[in-house]
């Protein structure tokens, strides 16, 4: 047989696999929806950053400005559902996806993706359905799963005792590790004022920052004296805020390390509630979730459960978070997914509604499945 | 036939040339002025290919030129996994450029990644737009940022006159390469004193993906002894 007739093959076989994935997405109650291709690349700047870029192909359109190679369904598909959806909606959807590949034997520039998302009210409920929807369709696989939740992390961080600033400041940093525990190293007295810093605020306690500003020379560009005082405001009002207490800057780093099958985290999380009970809605529809699992079949004692789940993904989710992994690391997921609230508020033009949703990738799965037999 | 790529002009050609001629290699333009051809003389089995140095490191990936010398900074803003496109055989000593990031010097308040991350945060929520960093490194300096944790800036294309981009208010800081900072000044601009992405330099590259034959390899042993640099793994 020819490369090329094998690779027909091969591709006969995913877009069976993909179609048969998508057969049972249906039968489950969702709807079909399609989505464009070439999607705008603002509305997936906005949300990214400047990162998607480096993950999506950009090309220019001459009259629609910049476009993107659709690197995901979920923003199409959400703008579809809020711009007149039904609810409680379902929707299954299948189609390429495109990913640009910075390295040289990096993973599929385009593949198959096939998707189920949720849009009800009912959270812990639908999180759970989603979970063991996946998991049950790819369970011959042997997958190992992951699961987490943001949304106890970011409801930790809302309850500290600290100022609102701190606290915005670390929840925009939820999905970037490494700059999250550099603020909270800070915050928390671990790591020392910049050097800088302790000159500017000495400098300031002399001089108003529209004095210093008019000193340091001529002010270039866009970002004017009012953004530049405003900031030195805010940085005296920080120097003033004290250190996070030291039990509650401990009981976070906890968190970010907690790492233990779903049932044992649940009672370790009950266990610091009294110290952090910021947290206690959040433990409780984790627990409720867990119970949901439960009910559908899951293993909730032996589900593997980190409370920094997800956190290195796209920076959209919320709340429950997970992965179905092959066994060799190498691999990509072969199923994710979690909750994605806030973004429904973003793409919803005031209106909001609690969803989740996850994808497969059929190819994945054929390849799994090729190997298995 | 061993084909070594040079910058076509310029500083960056006339130390390239004076650095081989000091290790007893001459390589000189032949051929009429302003005509793009060169010679080696001294290695056998060498041939010189003039070219612009932003186009090196594309040849040097495409294995058309076995050697190439150019800044550090293009080959790794341009090349992904540059590492495993092209081995860094020698760095040159000149055509020093630190790759950077700068701010308007009257940010009082703006002197590490820490403080910009948090200044594009206020300045999104104030102007409406992401803060705009004009730059022609966009690989180095989006790597940097995303590695760094930074959020909420936008990379701008800038391919000339970089420092002059945040007073015409195309762009609220910039990227880009300084060797005395002088330029930066004279714009009203200071770096970041955590904001180096990259010291570049002239370097010798050697092509992984290049047709190594028999003679190719022959000559790239005799110019290693003559440059006094150990043959390049490839």
């Amino acid at each position: 047989m020819t490369e090329a007739a094998t690779r027909a093959l091969e591709k006969a076989a995913v877009r069976a696999e993909a179609e048969r994935l998508f057969a049972a997405f249906l039968a489950a109650g969702a709807v079909p929806v399609e989505a464009d291709i070439l999607q705008p690349a603002e509305t997936l700047l906005d949300l990214y950053g400047e990162d998607i870029r480096a993950r999506a192909y950009v090309t220019a359109d001459p009259l629609n400005g910049e476009m993107m190679l659709r690197p995901d369904f979920t923003v199409p598909v959400v703008q579809q559902h809020m711009s007149g959806g039904a609810e409680p909606a379902r929707y299954a959807y299948l189609g390429e996806v495109f990913r640009r590949q910075e390295h040289l034997d990096g993973r599929a520039r385009e593949y198959l993706q096939v998707g189920y998302e949720v849009f009800d009210r009912d959270a812990p409920q639908a999180d759970a359905e989603v979970f063991a929807l996946f998991h049950g369709l790819l369970a011959d696989l042997n997958l190992r799963p992951a699961t987490g939740d943001i949304g106890i992390l970011m409801a930790a961080v809302k309850g500290l005792t600290t100022t609102d600033r701190r606290k915005a400041a670390l929840l925009r940093h939820i999905w970037r590790p490494r700059r999250f525990k550099a603020l909270l190293d800070r915050f928390s007295g671990r790591a020392p004022l910049p050097e800088a810093r302790a000159r500017l605020l000495d400098r300031l306690a002399a001089d108003a920052p529209e004095a210093l500003v008019a000193a340091a020379g001529p002010l270039v560009g866009l970002r004017g004296p009012e953004d530049i005082a405003d900031r030195a405001q805010a940085l005296l009002e920080d120097a003033k805020a004290p250190p996070l207490a030291a039990p509650e800057a401990a009981m976070l780093y906890d968190l970010l390390a907690l790492e233990a099958p779903a049932r044992a985290a649940l009672d370790h999380l009950r266990g610091i509630t009294p110290l952090l009970p910021a947290i206690a809605p959040a433990v409780e529809t984790f627990a409720i979730r867990l119970d949901a699992l439960q009910a559908r079949g899951i293993d909730t004692a032996a589900l593997p459960f980190e409370a920094s789940h997800g956190r290195t993904t796209l920076e959209y989710y919320d709340g429950f978070v997970f992965t179905l992994q092959a066994a060799d690391p190498a691999l990509p997921p072969v199923a994710s997914g979690g909750r994605y609230d806030a973004l429904t508020a973003v793409l919803g033009q005031g209106r909001s509604i609690p969803a989740v949703g996850g994808i497969l990738r059929p190819g994945l799965v054929a390849e799994l499945r090729g190997a298995a037999c | 036939m061993l084909k070594i790529g040079v910058p076509s002009k310029g500083r960056l050609m006339e130390k390239t040339f004076d650095w081989f001629g000091a290790r007893g290699v001459t390589l000189r333009l032949s051929g009429a002025e302003r005509e793009y051809s060169g010679a080696v003389d001294g290695v056998e089995g060498v041939e010189l290919v003039l070219l612009s140095a932003g186009e090196i490191p594309r040849e040097l990936a495409a294995g058309r030129i076995h050697l190439g010398v150019t800044g550090s900074d293009l080959v790794r803003d341009k090349l992904a996994d540059w590492d495993r496109q092209v081995a860094e055989w020698a760095a040159l000593g000149f055509g020093h450029a630190d790759l950077i990031i700068a701010v308007p010097a009257a940010w009082i308040d703006v002197d590490t990644l820490d403080d910009l991350d948090a200044a594009a945060a206020a300045f999104r929520a104030a102007h409406g737009h992401r803060l705009r960093i004009a730059t022609k490194y966009h690989r180095l300096v989006r790597d940097f940022l995303t590695e760094q944790g930074v959020a909420d800036y936008a990379l701008v294309d800038s391919q000339g006159a970089t420092e002059g981009t945040v007073k015409n208010l195309t762009a609220e800081a910039i990227a880009d390469i300084t060797s005395t900072g002088e330029t930066l000044r004279a714009n009203h601009l200071k770096i970041l004193s955590d904001g180096l992405i990259h010291r570049s330099q002239a370097t010798l590259f050697a092509a992984r993906q290049a047709d190594w034959g028999k003679a190719e390899r022959a000559a790239l042993g005799t110019l290693a002894a003559r440059l006094g640099l150990a043959v390049p793994a490839l």
